[in-house]
């Protein structure tokens, strides 16, 4: 019997083929993915990554509710162009507490992986009501409705649950004060500023929508924007350390 | 069934048949395109010589390299580094020469002006315009007015810590909200902001009072813009007899300016940006036009 002829095991027997493909399949998974679980040049660890402020979170679900992804890329490739535009290329670690991860696919914006820090909020609030009047070719759509929607933050403790299931690492006493921090982080000079720092390294607390008293969807969106990429200090980033 | 006798002819088509047959029905043997397969045939090739060049499987701890030892973060650092060779020595001297030499040297200013140029339409651009022009609460860089100084080593600091911002090297000082505040009664603000007018020579609208607005001027305004109003770089008070307006030059909003205060952000550069870039940028801006 040739082996072709042994081949007919398979044609002739449906079930046979499913399991024989799905173990094909497998191989293919078991290849591809399971490596990026656990090579250390995958998993790379780096310093002053945090998981992201209830404000910061709440200004992300903006960003991905108003499909800001669909034309703002958040991922700088290492590529000469890109690196002398945006700055230091991306890091997988710097979206490891992203669920989802928002690199995106398609630039029909600027990248955004390190906006935090390139302009003021003021020019971030005319920008996102009015676009044109910042930057004259910009053909991006304005948000003049987010300064005017208080933020609706009654969930945000509960999504920050969910994340630390997804591996996260929001401590339960972060869950628990999460609507204290959110309020400390979109007023100037809060009580709280204090133990959010303490909490959330580097993370700035200020009026962000130029309007106290109010949190607004605005506050959240620019605090997320302000913080986007600037968690690693690169001058400490050490490029070989996890590779071997 | 006959396996694999592949001598039959369909006389139908005159085409050689599989050898199978299913209830009569026989299957023609049509042979996949020839440049199809030899395509086919190629892919495998190239990918067995792609996994030995090339980082392919992965390992316990680790995974093939490959011959050529490719690896992107390798490769842009040799891309960062022909950059710096294209850009020639120039960019490396200008790490460790003064502003004022750069400028001095006009091949060195040239590829300065050029570095600038290129730096500021992604970097500042946004906020000054694309031809340094400015518009409503930022500055135009072109004009002769400089709120923190237009001189080379001011400019330099400007752009090095920027304005107001969390960096405490950063230029600070903002404008108190006069009216929010209550430092000037409400019916006050009127008139200071009517003598401001006066300031510029221009006429302010209806009657006021404007020995008083000199007063409340002088007790509340010059002691960051001078008693003349002629502006303070110092504390990055702009001087207010240019008739050169950042937020607007009528009557209303310097109403609004008293009453609610003001105090432009810039951000930080330094460490955003390459030493050599940010100094291209103070040559640049200095010699826009109105570098002190």
């Amino acid at each position: 019997m040739s082996v072709w002829a042994k081949h007919q095991i398979f044609e002739k027997n449906s079930i046979v083929l499913l399991i024989g493909i799905l173990i094909v399949v497998a191989i293919g998974g078991l290849v591809e993915i399971v490596p990026l679980f656990y090579l250390k040049s995958t998993i790379e660890k780096v310093e002053g990554m945090r998981p992201y402020t209830p404000l910061e979170l709440a200004g992300r679900n903006i960003y991905v509710r108003e499909g800001c992804y669909n034309c703002h890329s958040q991922m700088i490739r290492p590529l000469r162009d890109e690196v002398e535009r945006y700055g230091h290329y991306s890091l997988a670690a710097e979206s490891m507490y992203d669920h989802p991860f928002q690199w995106g696919s398609k630039r029909t914006g600027p990248d955004l992986a390190r906006v935090g820090g390139k302009y003021s909020d003021e020019w971030q609030r005319a920008h996102l009501n009015n676009p044109r009047s910042v930057v004259p070719g910009s053909i991006m759509p304005g948000y003049p409705f987010l300064a005017k929607t208080p933020l609706d933050s009654q969930h945000i403790g509960q999504m920050m649950k969910v994340l630390a299931l997804e591996g996260v690492p929001y401590t339960p006493e972060m869950i628990e004060k999460a609507q204290t921090d959110l309020i400390a982080q979109a007023n100037v000079d809060d009580a709280g500023a204090a133990d959010l720092v303490k909490r959330y390294p580097k993370a700035l607390a200020r009026d962000f929508d130029g309007n106290p008293g109010t949190i607004s969807e605005m506050d959240a969106l620019i605090a997320y924007l302000q913080m986007l990429g600037t968690l690693v200090d690169f001058k400490t980033y050490d490029k070989k350390a996890n590779v071997r | 069934m006959a396996a694999h006798d592949t001598n039959k002819v369909d006389t139908v088509t005159g085409m050689s048949t599989t050898g199978h047959e299913w209830d009569g029905i026989q299957e023609l043997n049509t042979p996949l395109p020839r440049w199809w397969l030899w395509l086919f045939y190629i892919c495998i090739v190239w990918g067995i010589g792609y996994v030995i060049a090339y980082p392919a499987w992965p390992l316990v701890s680790s995974y093939t390299k490959g011959v050529l030892g490719y690896a992107s973060r390798d490769q842009i650092e040799t891309d960062m580094a022909s950059l710096k060779v294209q850009r020639g020595d120039m960019v490396a001297k200008m790490e460790s020469a003064s502003l004022a030499d750069i400028e001095k040297d006009p091949k060195m200013l040239e590829v300065a002006r050029a570095l600038g140029k290129a730096a500021f339409g992604t970097n500042c651009g946004p906020c000054h315009g694309q031809g340094a022009q400015g518009g409503p609460s930022y500055p135009n860089l072109n004009d002769d007015q400089w709120i923190w100084g237009g001189s080379l080593d001011q400019i330099y600091q400007t752009i090095q810590y920027g304005i107001r911002n969390e960096n405490p090297e950063s230029r600070q000082g903002p404008m108190p909200a006069f009216g929010k505040d209550g430092i000037i009664p409400k019916a006050d603000i009127p008139i200071v902001a009517a003598y401001v007018v006066t300031l510029s020579g221009r006429k302010p609208e209806g009657n006021v009072d404007l020995a008083k607005g000199q007063k409340l001027f002088a007790e509340n305004c010059a002691s960051c813009h001078g008693d003349a109003g002629k502006g303070n770089p110092e504390v990055g008070a702009p001087n207010l007899t240019s008739n050169i307006w950042l937020y607007g030059g009528d009557e209303k909003t310097i109403i609004e300016t008293v009453t609610n205060g003001r105090g432009g952000v810039m951000p930080v550069w330094a460490g955003r940006l390459e030493p050599a870039t940010i100094k291209a940028l103070a040559v640049y801006v200095h010699t826009l036009g109105g570098g002190q």
